[in-house]
């Protein structure tokens, strides 16, 4: 029973990696076309979107990586997004001058069915239970 | 654009990708119906690319951001061959899962290709 659990824990966590790599994609595209663009629209939130993008690609290759290292690069790249969504979110409901409704955190990912908003969450329950089955090993 | 091959192409990408999660979410690991799916909207991509390339010439130009549908077009091309190298390395049901999630992905971006060429003002 339980290596097919932590089989199956492992292949929903591939699912998630998958999922961030789109909107890790998606997000730098989007920025780049917004930055050549029209820069001076909305300077801070396309390049909020630039980083955003960035950020994305790191928590993706955090995630699929192994080892302790990249472990804490994922939770850190994980929590920034969530207090990123969630602060942009906020202050686009604000200032809408400042935040436009098309850059990724606006509006809590509005633009992006919300899926800015639920993958940190779901990418930190991931990495907890990971965290969590690497104690047991370690332990073991 | 042609619009109505864009439709067909709209179709195509939803249905192969509800084929991909269903068969994936009942344990099905990528067999050649699901990579096939896969490898038809990548096909109709390429076409489509081949059409926004020569559609200018007879006429038919984009009302909108010529660089925001490419960076779609361009990143919606990526998704299946990355998809498929994912489901050739790792051969489990989250695979075929995957294609089907990269599948929906591109039937929102041709969706979204569609509204850029017809109706943006750029």
């Amino acid at each position: 029973m339980s290596p097919t659990t932590a089989s199956r824990t492992l292949g929903v966590g591939r699912l998630l990696i998958a999922v961030y790599a789109v909107l890790a994609l998606a997000a730098t595209a989007r920025s780049f076309v917004q930055i050549v663009e029209r820069f001076d629209e909305a300077p801070v939130a396309y390049l909020l979107s630039a980083v955003a993008g960035v950020v994305y690609i790191v928590a993706t290759i955090a995630l699929i990586k192994q080892g302790p290292f990249w472990y804490r690069v994922a939770w850190a790249t994980i929590s920034f997004e969530l207090l990123g969504v969630i602060v942009v979110g906020i202050l686009s409901l604000v200032d809408a001058e400042l935040f436009p409704s098309d850059s990724v955190w606006s509006f809590f990912g509005r633009g992006y069915l919300f899926i800015p908003l639920v993958l940190p969450i779901l990418g930190m329950l991931w990495l907890s239970r990971q965290g969590q089955r690497n104690a047991v090993e370690a332990s073991a | 654009m042609i619009e109505i091959f864009t439709w067909v192409q709209v179709a195509v990408a939803v249905s192969a990708g509800l084929l991909c999660l269903v068969l994936g979410l009942a344990g099905k690991a990528p067999a050649d119906l699901t990579m096939g799916a896969l490898a038809l909207v990548e096909v109709l991509l390429v076409v489509q690319l081949v059409v926004a390339i020569a559609a200018p010439a007879f006429g038919n130009t984009a009302t909108g951001s010529v660089l925001e549908f490419y960076v779609y077009l361009i990143s919606a091309l990526l998704l299946p061959p990355a998809a498929a190298l994912w489901a050739l390395v790792e051969r489990s049901r989250w695979s075929t899962v995957i294609l089907g999630v990269a599948a929906l992905s591109i039937a929102v971006m041709v969706y979204r290709m569609q509204q850029i060429w017809a109706y943006q003002v750029a």
